[in-house]
């Protein structure tokens, strides 16, 4: 059993922000990396289809620069066997479209038995990527999985829906499936399993024709506060005692 | 400009978010149409005939309950038709399923949880945010006649009044749906409803550890309080599902919600924003629930902790 599972290096911020020149993006220097979080519990359930299929193989494939490969490590360190990843113009800040377009073809020339991606990242929060791709490559997908069990040519998956209800569903396979939080309890990499993943294979790719981009950033900001949260200042102790008024205010 | 909003529905009811879409779309100016794509349309048209709205397009179809492939080749059939400048969905579990996958197919402009949208020089410029929701963004579309939008829920109040849009029956056409409902599955009910608490104190990933828990479950009970929960907390088994607050949890209403180590996720605020009171401790001073919470508290969720151990 061959799996893919899309694999994304995602950006936070921490508490002071500031932006390029052109206002399109934050800038760099402001910005922490990680693999993202549902990415995670993507490469630990091919992992574990893996394993209890009895044998296979488990491509991750990122869209990023050569610094995204720490990422990519992260989840080689986990256990996925080799990387690809696709890089190239009109791919820095890419709307979701465009990333799938860029992953469409290097996962197609791997012809798996299943893709999984992320719901979505933590950065962009699109929660589009997984399905852009499955388009592209003509397979069925479903959108927000928190548990697959493969049968023979379909697997019996769980779709969570708003409010926790769950859409049990039937997908032929090969499919695209994208997988939520919670599904698992991702693996940590041992200190070993880190080293070892640096002797792990990552192929570079150029990705072919992205065509037009879907959307473009025209200016990033810092949202205005709004009428805002009253903010509750001093210490600990002052906080507490102002907490304690307004509960027993509002509770009366 | 015309606009095509889908319309939501789960198990015969209509869902919420359809008529915040109808809002949006009236804020785009031009046309509405909302399609109704389910088993048995027409049940659902006079929830929909609402102020702004001015053709209903009803598609019947099998099954009723959701499917990628059915409501896709509906939709796009409608896109191919009616030609709108704009299709509004729900960001919501269906949407996920299908909007990007018409974007990618009919290399259309795309943006997701957009929460603002305006015209602009004939064109559409939405909002929405990057970064843990610490930064907004304008986007635009350019080169695109037609854009997709995902729309975040509660961002527009729901259009309501009217009535007397046309209803114009539209055939489905035929499909292979490649994965296909089988059955529903309810989330067991817990130990207590956290719906019904007048006072939740609610625990985040601030918490850092399972062992530190039982401090917040004694603290609850001392304020009074019910304890509930970000999503994390209940991922990583250490709270009941029926304790979540969000999106995929319980959406709540208290009179007090106190936020400990939340950062204000959009999924998070979908099940609390509404709340009496929002009052948050959060050591980052840009955390997103801030924008949300009535007094907030700049600190370390421990430090307060104890001192309202003493108080309580
Ligand atoms: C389809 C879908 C549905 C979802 N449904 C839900 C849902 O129903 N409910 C839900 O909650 N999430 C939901 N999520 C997940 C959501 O996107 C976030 O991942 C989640 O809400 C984050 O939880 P958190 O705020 O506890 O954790 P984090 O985002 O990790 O935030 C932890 C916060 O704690 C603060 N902190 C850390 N240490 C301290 C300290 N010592 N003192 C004070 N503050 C501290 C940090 O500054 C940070 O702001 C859903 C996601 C998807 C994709
Ligand atoms: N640059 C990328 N490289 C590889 N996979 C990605 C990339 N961006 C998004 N994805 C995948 O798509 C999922 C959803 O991301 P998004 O659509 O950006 O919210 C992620 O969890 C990843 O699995």
């Amino acid at each position: 059993m061959k799996i893919v599972v899309c694999v994304k290096q995602v950006a936070s911020l921490g508490d002071e922000v500031e932006f390029t020149s052109d206002e399109r993006d934050v800038d760099p220097d402001f910005l922490d990396y990680a693999l993202n979080e549902w990415d995670s519990y993507a490469t630990e359930e091919a992992l574990r289809l893996r394993e209890s299929s009895g044998d296979g193989e488990v491509v991750v494939a990122t869209v990023g620069d050569e610094d995204a490969e720490e990422a990519m490590r992260r989840a080689l360190a986990m256990g996925a066997d080799r990387g690809i990843r696709v890089w190239g113009d009109g791919l820095a800040g890419a709307d979701p479209i465009t990333v799938a377009r860029a992953l469409a073809e290097v996962v197609r020339d791997e012809s798996p038995d299943l893709v999984l991606a992320g719901v979505q990242s933590s950065d962009a929060v699109q929660a589009a990527t997984g399905t852009a791709l499955a388009e592209l490559l003509g397979l069925p997908r479903v959108a927000v999985v928190t548990k697959i069990e493969l049968g023979d040519g379909t697997a019996t998956v769980h779709r969570e829906l708003e409010g926790g209800l769950l859409d049990v569903v039937e997908v032929d396979v090969p499919c695209v499936l994208t997988i939520q939080t919670g599904i698992n309890e991702p693996r940590y990499a041992t200190l070993r399993a880190i080293k070892q993943a640096e002797q792990k294979p990552i192929e570079e790719r150029e990705p072919g024709d992205l065509g037009a981009p879907a959307a473009r950033v025209r200016r990033m900001f810092v949202p205005p506060r709004g009428e805002g949260a009253e903010m509750l200042d001093g210490e600990p102790a002052a906080i507490a005692q102002r907490i304690k008024e307004i509960v027993e205010e509002r509770l009366r | 400009m015309s606009v095509l909003v889908v319309a939501e529905h789960v198990r015969g009811e209509l869902r919420p978010v359809t008529l915040e879409l109808v809002s949006a779309a009236r804020d785009l100016g031009g046309p509405v149409a909302v399609a109704v794509v389910a088993g048995d349309p027409s049940a659902l048209v006079e929830a929909v005939d609402v102020e702004g709205v001015d053709e209903i397009l009803t598609v019947a179809v099998e099954p009723d309950a959701f499917e990628t492939d059915v409501v896709q080749a509906a939709v796009e059939a409608l896109i191919a038709e009616r030609e709108p400048d704009a299709v509004l969905l729900g960001f919501t579990v269906d949407s996920m399923g299908y909007g990007p996958a018409l974007a990618a197919k009919l290399g259309l402009g795309f943006a997701s949880d957009v929460f603002a949208l305006r015209r602009e020089d004939g064109g559409v410029v939405a909002e929405r945010s990057f970064y843990g929701a610490k930064v907004n963004a304008e986007v635009e579309f350019p080169g695109h006649e037609r854009v997709v939008l995902l729309v975040r829920p509660t961002s527009w109040a729901p259009s309501a009044g009217g009535g007397g849009a046309t209803v114009t029956e539209v055939a489905a056409p035929a499909v292979q749906s490649r994965a296909r409902h089988r059955d529903w599955v309810e989330v067991e009910a817990g130990d207590v409803d956290i719906t019904t608490a007048d006072f939740l104190l609610s625990v985040g990933r601030g918490i850092g550890d399972k062992e530190n828990l039982e401090q917040f479950e004694e603290l609850a009970e001392r304020m009074g309080a019910t304890l509930s929960s970000s999503r994390p907390l209940v991922d990583a088994g250490w709270m009941p599902n029926a304790r979540q607050v969000g999106q995929s949890g319980k959406t709540v209403k208290p009179k007090v919600y106190l936020a400990l180590g939340i950062s204000g996720a959009v999924q998070h605020l979908a099940g609390m924003k509404t709340s009496g009171t929002i009052v948050a401790v959060n050591s980052d001073p840009e955390a997103a629930i801030f924008n949300v919470a009535h007094y907030g508290a700049v600190a370390d969720l421990f430090d307060v902790a104890e001192e309202l151990e003493k108080l309580f």
